[in-house]
């Protein structure tokens, strides 16, 4: 770790996705005490009580809503330690027609992936700012280098967060707080469960989680899970116009 | 999808469902017949199914721990090696474990899976408290040996089929720290081999690797190792210092299938015979860590790549004692003269057997493995033949090829464990690829 923050308490928001969860347990295992935040916060206590298990040390639940902008500030203020590392697993899919057809289903994918994770984060940058130190890693996605046909409302609320966590990370570059953008390319979750992704660009929730930790501990910015997803989008972002509008993707 | 299990032979087109809650195993099972499966680890066909399989890795919290007793609870999905590294740290290791820790406590369970302490503690049916299955959509049944007794012999072993295992207690034992004092002792032949094992039975943990392309005078030799938990006293100051801490291992892969020619009879006994030496000139004790002595293959992903494409088998069978010599000789020379060794040829002394499709025997098991070519096969067939003739039992977590008429042949068990399951109407609603093969 670049900082002294080795035992120092983890918040997960969104800590009912595979990706928080595996997160989780590997900062568990690195004997971090937790803090899992989600809606419906009480019906995590399983998880909890596992990582308890697996990691020895203490684990809180806490009510959270990435919508409820005006709640953020009290949630924050409400956790019983400041956090030293904060991870943001906070996304949905959304479905592309659906959002094609209905505003407010696109809205909320666009605020589900961009607005309230990014206002999350920038409170507590602010936080950590005036504290001098901490850890902010945002889960973004692939889907935000490039938009394409088939989930670009979901890819637009990407792009904006990954524009975001930039602008955090050029920002705090001097005050000793790390930003962490992860773009984890297809991942076994039960967002993709169904979906027939092509194995070798498919990465297990824990490999993000290992990815994730090895930024932290040695102070990396943008973090693609599986290398080859770096050569991918390179290729993908590379495509002119003209062309890229007529591909299948 | 096309589905297969860890030797990647024979593959078979399945259904695979990942329910995460046992209300999700409930709705699976309303679905047809099906077979649950841990972490792909049996090498055959005993975790697909031709219906349904259940990838139940996704029941995998630990559920309570009880550090007076040792007790763990957990759902039956969790890592072995999760439960390691949980608990290690903190002075406790599992009381059984195969040899590689990439299994699910429900997998290991449903085998019954044994390790290299089998003759002194038993297969892992012997700590487990209790476990729960599903015996029907919903229907949820626990059993241990003094709640639903027949229904937890049948599981342990039952290799999935009495039902999923959705969760379990085990029992974990405390140790001292992460390192083995092994001992080693070069055996000249199948008679010195055996007299070792014989001569250790006071060990913890006994093994050997057995040479099964020498043949003639050295027709067996073996190099026999024993393991005991190594206690603090027993540590030098450094890692006296962190007794659970070991070096970080490097951990290779086999990226690619190698090519079907890069494991023939030539390479295979170039690598025993160097073996052999190796392990002569090496003899006598020394400090290993935990994951060399358990684990050593488990330090390369994809392991089971190297016998290319067209997959492998393995070939496991356990001989009364009393029979355990006549029969080790007349497979080894079996082998031997077929020119089809193995590298992980494998010989280890069992204790007291249990019951329901449990595979160990008191006596001696070997374990082979093969790339599943024609005449490797065929091979396999002349063994199964020469270990019937010698009350020779096999172990089904092994095996992806043998006929239903040698295993019936083998497993006076069967009718029993037919009954339980058609009595129960188990036999309606789970079926692997294996079981019907076997007709179990």
């Amino acid at each position: 770790m670049t900082q002294d923050l080795a035992k120092s308490p983890v918040l997960i928001l969104g800590g009912r996705s595979d990706i928080g969860l595996a997160c989780a347990r590997a900062f568990a295992a690195a004997g971090h005490p937790l803090q899992l935040a989600a809606r419906n916060a009480a019906t995590l206590e399983p998880a909890a009580q596992d990582l308890r298990l697996r990691g020895g040390g203490a684990v809180s639940l806490h009510e959270f809503d990435v919508l409820d902008i005006a709640g953020h500030a009290a949630f924050l203020d409400a956790l019983p330690e400041p956090p030293g590392i904060v991870l943001c697993a906070v996304g949905a899919m959304g479905d592309q027609e659906a959002s094609e057809r209905d505003p407010q289903a696109a809205a909320l994918v666009m605020r589900a992936n961009f607005e309230g994770p990014a206002l999350i984060l920038g409170e507590i940058a602010n936080r950590m700012e005036a504290a001098g130190r901490g850890v902010i890693v945002g889960i973004s996605s692939v889907a935000g280098d490039r938009g394409r046909a088939t989930n670009y409302v979901y890819g637009a609320g990407k792009a904006g967060f990954t524009a975001f966590l930039s602008g955090l990370r050029n920002r705090l570059a001097r005050t000793g707080v790390q930003v962490v953008t992860v773009k984890p390319g297809f991942v076994a979750t039960r967002m993709t469960e169904g979906m027939d992704t092509p194995a070798p660009l498919t990465a297990q929730p824990e490999e993000v989680a290992r990815a994730i930790l090895r930024a932290i501990r040695t102070g990396g910015t943008v973090v693609y899970v599986r290398p080859v997803w770096r050569l991918v989008m390179t290729a993908i972002r590379a495509i002119p116009e003209p062309l890229f509008k007529r591909m299948k993707l | 999808m096309n589905l297969s299990g860890w030797g990647r032979f024979p593959q078979v087109d399945s259904r695979v469902l990942r329910p995460r809650t046992p209300e999700a195993v409930a709705d699976a099972l309303a679905g047809g017949r099906a077979i649950p499966r841990g972490n792909g680890r049996a090498y055959g066909d005993a975790a697909v199914s031709h219906g349904v399989t259940l990838d139940l890795r996704g029941l995998d919290r630990m559920l309570a721990f009880d550090p007076a007793t040792g007790q763990l609870v957990a759902e039956a999905g969790v890592l072995l090696s999760d439960i390691i590294d949980a608990f290690l740290p903190r002075g406790w290791f599992p009381l059984v474990t195969p040899g590689t820790r990439f299994v699910t406590l429900g997998g290991m369970i449903a085998a019954d899976v044994h390790g290299k302490n089998h003759h002194r503690a038993g297969s892992m049916a012997e700590s487990v408290d209790w476990v729960e299955v599903m015996v029907a959509p919903g229907q949820v049944r626990r059993a241990a040996r003094d709640e639903n007794p027949e229904l937890f012999e049948m599981t342990c072993g039952g290799m999935g089929l009495t039902g999923p295992i959705l969760r379990a207690a085990i029992r974990l034992q405390r140790v001292d720290s992460g390192w083995i004092r092994q001992d080693s002792i070069a055996a000249p032949d199948l008679d010195a081999a055996l007299a070792a094992f014989e001569a250790r039975m006071a060990a913890t943990y006994s093994v050997a690797w057995i040479d099964c392309l020498a043949s003639g005078r050295s027709l067996g030799r073996s190099i026999v190792m024993t393991g005991e938990h190594a206690r603090l006293a027993e540590l030098d100051n450094r890692r006296r210092l962190r007794p659970f801490a070991i070096p970080a291992k490097r951990r290779l892969s086999v990226p690619f299938d190698l090519p079907g020619l890069a494991l023939n009879r030539w390479t295979v006994g170039a690598f025993n015979a160097a073996y052999w030496r190796q392990g002569r000139r090496g003899a006598g004790p020394r400090l290993v860590d935990w994951q060399s002595y358990f684990y050593p293959l488990d330090a390369i992903d994809g392991w089971n790549r190297i016998y290319g494409r067209r997959g492998f088998a393995q070939w496991q069978v356990a001989l009364p004692l009393d029979r355990a010599a006549v029969g080790l000789r007349a497979l080894l020379a079996e082998i031997a003269a077929a020119g089809q060794g193995s590298f992980l040829a494998v010989l280890k002394r069992f204790g007291p057997g249990r019951g329901g499709l449990s595979f160990p025997v008191e006596g001696y098991t070997l374990a082979l493995d093969f790339p599943a070519t024609p005449a490797a096969l065929a091979l396999m067939d002349r063994l199964d033949a020469l270990a019937l003739a010698q009350g020779g039992r096999f172990y089904l977590a092994k095996d992806a090829r043998m006929t239903a008429a040698t295993f019936a042949r083998a497993e006076p068990r069967l009718p029993g464990f037919q009954r339980f399951r058609s009595a129960a109407g188990l036999d309606l609603r789970f079926a692997s690829a294996q079981s019907e093969r076997l007709n179990l």
